[in-house]
C-alpha cells in the first residue's frame, strides 16, 4: 500500500481528502500543552478537598513550604476576591448567582474544590509537597439529590442566598392547558438524564510564562476557547487583555470540557505575574473527574398530549437541571439550549418548557457533546415510543404521522425556530432499507413467541438538532453576553503559498484540512499550499472558537467570504497587469483571463508578487493580496438523521448487547465525507455510552464513587460494534456552502435509540422505562420492578 | 538515584533516575520524548503504549528503572528512514484519529497486535486494542485501518 497522495484536480469541497493533521499525530510530533518546557518553570499542584462540603476552620501549610524544591504554597487568605471562572450566561434577572472562588476561602462546596496551591521547581516534588498541607475541616452537611434540594429545610450550598434554587425559566408556546383539552389523553413519564464525566483523552493543561516582552504574558492551555479565554482571563485577574496572549496547541479533544475558564487557568496567570516565572499544571487523570465540569444531570418530567390516531397536541417539559457548587461559563444556560428542541421534528400546537436549576454540593455542570440538543432530543424520542406503545400504534408510523413533512419546509416549529430544510422521509427510507427493518420486527416477533432468555428490541430516533452557534442578536436576546460571529483571514503571501487565520478552534475535527478544502475551490490554489492558522490570539486576533458545531456552519461562511475577498481585490490588479477592464476578467482555478483571449493571462500566485512588491499596482490599490470576514449568521442549521438499534436484552442477566447500528444522517453538504464520518462514529460512541456505560456516581454523603477511569466506564473497541452509516444531502439554505455541522449529531441521537431498543426488547415484560445507562443491573432492575407489579 | 541505559528509537540513552521515576515521566521529562502522552493515572487508557523489547507496554506502570538494558520503541521511532510503518499509513489512509492523543499508544499496541497475529478478524482486533481508550472515532476507523495493515503488512 502507499500512502495516497491528494491532488487537487477538481473540486476540492466534497472529496475524502486525507488530513494534513495526521503526519504530526501519527508520529509523534505533536505539540500538547503538557509537552512545553521552559527553563525556570514552577510546578503547580492543587490541594483539593475529600469531602463535599465542609467549613475550612485551619491550613498548616509550614511543613510544605520546608519541603525540598516548593518555592510557595497559597491559601485562599492569599487571593480572597480572585475568582477561578465565571459565569456569562445569567439566563434570568432573578437568577441566583455564586462567586466561584479560585482557592477556596473558608468553604468547600465539592469534592475535588480546591484549598491550597503548591509551586515547586520539580513535577515529583510539588506533588510530594501537597501530602504535608494539613487542612482541619468541620463537616457540613452535603446536598446531593436536586429535589431534595428544593425541599423547604435543605441544607444550603450557598447558605447566604437562602436557597438551592438557581433560576427557573419558563418558555410557553402555544396554550399547552388548551391542548390537554383537546387531547383524548395525556402521556407522562419522567426520564433521568444521568451525570456524564466529558473526558477527553488529552487532560487539562496550561503553561502561562511571561515573555518578556512588554508585560506579555502567554498562555499555552489545553482549550476550545481561546479567545473567549483571553477576554475573560482579562476580565477576572485585572490584566489587561493587550497583555495576555492565549495558545491553543494541539489539543487532546474536548467534548465541550475544554469550553470553560478554569480556576487552574487563572491561577497560573496569576502567579505568573506575581513571580516573573513560567508555571505549569497538568491535570492528572483523576483530577479530571472531579475537577473539570461534568455534562448533562436533568431529571425530566415529560407530558405528551395527543389524540388517540396518533396526532400530537401539545408537550409539556419540566426540567429539574443539577448545575453543581457553582456556575460556570455557559451552567446555567446548557439545559436551555435544549430548550428550542424539545418537539424534535414533530408538528403541535403548544409546548410548554420550564426548567429550574439547582445547586448542588457536585461539580459544576456544564456544556457537554450537544449541551441541551442530547436531552432534549433523549425526552421527545423517548416519550414517542412511550406514546406509541400507549395507543398501540407502530413507533415508526407515529413519528411519520407528525413529522414535518419534505414539501413543508422552511417550516417554523411550535418553539419558533424555522428549519430551513430537511427530508425526513429520505433518511428514513435510506436507514430502513440499510438496517432491515422488517425482517428484524419478524425475527423480533418470532423471538417473543418463543419465549426464549434473549430478546430483541428495536430503537428509533427521527432526531434533528440546531448547529452553528449563532445569531450575535438571538444571543443577546438569550442574556448570552457575547456574540456568535466568526472571522477568517486568508492572506496570499508573496512566495504563493496561502495562510488562512481562522478564529475557529480544533481539537479533533480536522479543520485544516476542511479549511483548506473549502479555500482551495474559492481561490484556485492547490490544498496542500494553504496553511490553516488557528488557537493563538496572536497570529489569529479575531474569533469565538470552536463549540456547538459552529466552526464549519459559522466560520465556513466566513472562510467562504474572506477568499472571495481576495480573489476580487487580486481581480483589479490582475485587470491592471493584463491591461484590461476588471470587468473583462474571467477567474478560474486560480487563474485570470481576459476573456474572450484565454492566452492573455496571469495566475493568482503572480498577483500577490505583485501585490508584495507593489510596483506596478493601479492607482488607489493599496499593497498585499488578502480578504477577510467577519461574518454574523443568519440563522441556525437543522441536521437531521435517523437512527435505528437492534438491541439484545438476556431478560435473566439484563445483559444488553448492541447487535447492529445504522444511523443515516443528513448534513447537508459535505465539505469532507471522511471527516463527516468520523465525527459520526466518534458521536454515536459517546452517545451510545451516555445509554449503555457511562454514568458520574455520587453516594449520599456527596463523595464521588467514579473518580477515576477504572471506575468511570467508557467504552473501549470490544464495548462497540461497527457502525453502518450513510448520509442524505438536502442543502441548508441558511448556509452559502449549503452545510449544516456534524460534531455532534451522534451523540444526540444515538442515546434514545439504544434505550428505545432496550425498552422495546422487554416491553412484553411490563417495563417502560430503564435507567441509564443501560447496566445489566439496571436492566434487571426494571424487569425485576415491572414484574413484581409495580412500573419501571 | 539509580543509573539506568536503555536503548530509546535507536540510540544508546543513560540516565539517572530516582527508583520511582515512572518510564513515561523519563521518556517525557528527561529524554524530551514527549511524542508518548499521558492520558490517565490507573493504567486504564494506553495513551502512553510503547514497545519493550518489542512488546507493547504502558510506561505509565513500568518503572525506569525496570527497562535497564532493554530496548524501547516510541511513536517517534517506529518510521525506519522517514518511511512510515504500515500501521501508521493505515491510520492516516483509514481516518483511524482524530484528536490524535490516544494514537501513539494505540499504533503501537496494534504493530504488538499484528506480530503476534497476522491476520486477525474484527473481533480479534477489537479485543487486542481492549486495553487503549479513544474517545474520539468510536475505533471504528482504527479497526479498518488495523485491518488494512494486516493486509498491506501480509502482501495482499
Amino acid at each position: 500500500m502507499t500512502e495516497t497522495v491528494e491532488r487537487t484536480g477538481g473540486p476540492a469541497i466534497g472529496r475524502p481528502i486525507r488530513r494534513k493533521e495526521d503526519a504530526r499525530l501519527l508520529t509523534g510530533r505533536t505539540n500538547w500543552t503538557d509537552n512545553i518546557q521552559l527553563p525556570g518553570t514552577l510546578y503547580m499542584s492543587l490541594l483539593r478537598c475529600p469531602m463535599a462540603h465542609a467549613k475550612i476552620i485551619n491550613i498548616d501549610t509550614s511543613a510544605a513550604l520546608a519541603a525540598e524544591g516548593v518555592v510557595a504554597v497559597y491559601t485562599g487568605k492569599d487571593f480572597p476576591e480572585l475568582p477561578g471562572s465565571t459565569c456569562v450566561w445569567p439566563v434570568t434577572d432573578e437568577i441566583v448567582m455564586s462567586h466561584f472562588p479560585a482557592i477556596c476561602l473558608d468553604e468547600v462546596k465539592f469534592g475535588g474544590d480546591v484549598v491550597a496551591v503548591v509551586l515547586a521547581t520539580e513535577k515529583y516534588l510539588s506533588v510530594d509537597a501537597l501530602d504535608l498541607i494539613d487542612v482541619d475541616y468541620e463537616p457540613l452537611p452535603a446536598v446531593v439529590d436536586m429535589e431534595d434540594a428544593l425541599k423547604p429545610g435543605s441544607p444550603l450550598v450557598h447558605s447566604d442566598k437562602g436557597t438551592n434554587e438557581c433560576y427557573v425559566a419558563k418558555m410557553p408556546c402555544g396554550d399547552y392547558e388548551a391542548a390537554t383539552v383537546k387531547a383524548d389523553r395525556v402521556v407522562k413519564r419522567r426520564f433521568i438524564n444521568q451525570r456524564l464525566i466529558p473526558s477527553p483523552m488529552e487532560p487539562r493543561a496550561v503553561v502561562a510564562a511571561p515573555m518578556g516582552m512588554s508585560d506579555e504574558i502567554t498562555i499555552w492551555t489545553s482549550t476550545q476557547i481561546p479567545h473567549v479565554l483571553r477576554v475573560l482571563l482579562a476580565l477576572l485577574t485585572g490584566i489587561p487583555e493587550n497583555n495576555l496572549r492565549v495558545v491553543a496547541p494541539d489539543v487532546g479533544g474536548g467534548f465541550g470540557a475544554k469550553l470553560q475558564i478554569n480556576r487552574e487557568e487563572v491561577l497560573a496567570v496569576v502567579l505568573a505575574q506575581k513571580l516573573g516565572r513560567p508555571i505549569k499544571w497538568t491535570e492528572t487523570r483523576s483530577e479530571h473527574m472531579v475537577g473539570t465540569h461534568h455534562g448533562r444531570d436533568q431529571i425530566q418530567d415529560i407530558e405528551m398530549a395527543v389524540m388517540n390516531d396518533g396526532t400530537l397536541v401539545g408537550m409539556k417539559v419540566d426540567l429539574l437541571a443539577d448545575m453543581g457548587a457553582y456556575l460556570q461559563i455557559i451552567t446555567p444556560g446548557t439545559p436551555l439550549l435544549g430548550m428550542f428542541m424539545y418537539s424534535g421534528i414533530y408538528k403541535m400546537e403548544a409546548l410548554d418548557f420550564t426548567c429550574t436549576g439547582v445547586y448542588t454540593t457536585k461539580t459544576p455542570t456544564d456544556a457537554y457533546r450537544g449541551a441541551g440538543r442530547p436531552e432534549a432530543t433523549y425526552a421527545i424520542e423517548r416519550i414517542m415510543d412511550e406514546v406509541a406503545f400507549e395507543l398501540g400504534i407502530e413507533p415508526l408510523e407515529l413519528r411519520k404521522k407528525n413529522w414535518i413533512k419534505h414539501e413543508e419546509f422552511p417550516y417554523t416549529q411550535i418553539a419558533g425556530l424555522t428549519y430551513d430544510t430537511g427530508n425526513y422521509e429520505a433518511a428514513t427510507a435510506r436507514a430502513l432499507e440499510l438496517f432491515g427493518y422488517d425482517e428484524l420486527r419478524a425475527e423480533q416477533a418470532e423471538r417473543r413467541a418463543a419465549g426464549g432468555p434473549v430478546q430483541l428490541g428495536i430503537g428509533i430516533s427521527t432526531f434533528t438538532e440546531m448547529c452553528g452557534l449563532a445569531p450575535s442578536r438571538t444571543l443577546g436576546a438569550l442574556k448570552y453576553v457575547a456574540g456568535g460571529w466568526e472571522h477568517c483571514t486568508i492572506r496570499a503571501l508573496p512566495t504563493g503559498k496561502i495562510e488562512l487565520i481562522t478564529g475557529t478552534s480544533p481539537h479533533g475535527q480536522g479543520h485544516e484540512t476542511a479549511w483548506s478544502q473549502i479555500a482551495s475551490d474559492i481561490i484556485g490554489v492547490p490544498v496542500e499550499d494553504i496553511e490553516v492558522v488557528h488557537g493563538d490570539t496572536g497570529r489569529a486576533p479575531y474569533g469565538m472558537d470552536t463549540y456547538g458545531s459552529r466552526s464549519l456552519a459559522v466560520g465556513g461562511q466566513a472562510i467562504k467570504l474572506a477568499g472571495e475577498r481576495l480573489v476580487e481585490k487580486a481581480r483589479i490588479i490582475a485587470a491592471h497587469q493584463l491591461e484590461v477592464s476588471p470587468d473583462d476578467v474571467e477567474f478560474a482555478h486560480g487563474t485570470y483571463s481576459v476573456k474572450g483571449d484565454p492566452e492573455k493571462s496571469t495566475t493568482i500566485q503572480a498577483i500577490a508578487f505583485e501585490a508584495f512588491t507593489a510596483h506596478n499596482l493601479p492607482d488607489g490599490v493599496e499593497p498585499t493580496l488578502s480578504g477577510e470576514s467577519t461574518v454574523d449568521p443568519m440563522d441556525f442549521s437543522y441536521p437531521h438523521g435517523t437512527h435505528l438499534a437492534a438491541m439484545e436484552v438476556d431478560t435473566e442477566t439484563g445483559q444488553v448487547t448492541l447487535r447492529k447500528y445504522v444511523c443515516v444522517d443528513d448534513c447537508g453538504v459535505q465539505i469532507n465525507p471522511l471527516i463527516v464520518e468520523g465525527q459520526v462514529h466518534g458521536g454515536l460512541a459517546q452517545g451510545i455510552a451516555q445509554a449503555l456505560f457511562e454514568g458520574a456516581l455520587y453516594d449520599a454523603e456527596g463523595n464521588l464513587l467514579t473518580g477515576n477511569m477504572g471506575d468511570y466506564l467508557l467504552p473501549s473497541a470490544v464495548d462497540l460494534p461497527s457502525f453502518i452509516t450513510d448520509r442524505t444531502v438536502t442543502p441548508s439554505t441558511t448556509h452559502p456552502l449549503g452545510t449544516k455541522g456534524i460534531g455532534e449529531a451522534g451523540a444526540i441521537a444515538s442515546t434514545p435509540a439504544i434505550i428505545n431498543g432496550v425498552v422495546d426488547a422487554i416491553r412484553h415484560l411490563g417495563v417502560n422505562d430503564v435507567f441509564m445507562p443501560a447496566s445489566p443491573q439496571n436492566v434487571w432492575r426494571a424487569i425485576q420492578t415491572a414484574q413484581n407489579g409495580g412500573a419501571a | 538515584m539509580i543509573h539506568i541505559g536503555v536503548t530509546v528509537d535507536g540510540i544508546l540513552r543513560h540516565g539517572d533516575v530516582e527508583p520511582r521515576t515512572l518510564l513515561v515521566h523519563w521518556l517525557r521529562e528527561d529524554l524530551g520524548l514527549v511524542g508518548t502522552p499521558i492520558g490517565c493515572d490507573t493504567s486504564n487508557c494506553g495513551a502512553c503504549t510503547v514497545l519493550i523489547d518489542g512488546r507493547s507496554a504502558k510506561s505509565c506502570s513500568v518503572l525506569a528503572v525496570q527497562v535497564e538494558g532493554a530496548t524501547i520503541t516510541t511513536i517517534q521511532g517506529l518510521a525506519q528512514d522517514g518511511e512510515w510503518h504500515p500501521v501508521q499509513k493505515a491510520f492516516k489512509e483509514c481516518h483511524g484519529l482524530q484528536c490524535g492523543y490516544c494514537t501513539p499508544g494505540m499504533v503501537l499496541a496494534s504493530v504488538d497486535l499484528l506480530s503476534e497475529n497476522a491476520n486477525p478478524t474484527e473481533d480479534e482486533i477489537r479485543h487486542g486494542l481492549e486495553g487503549n481508550l479513544c474517545r474520539c472515532t468510536g475505533y471504528h476507523n482504527i479497526v479498518k485501518a488495523v485491518a488494512m495493515a494486516a493486509a498491506e503488512m501480509r502482501g495482499e
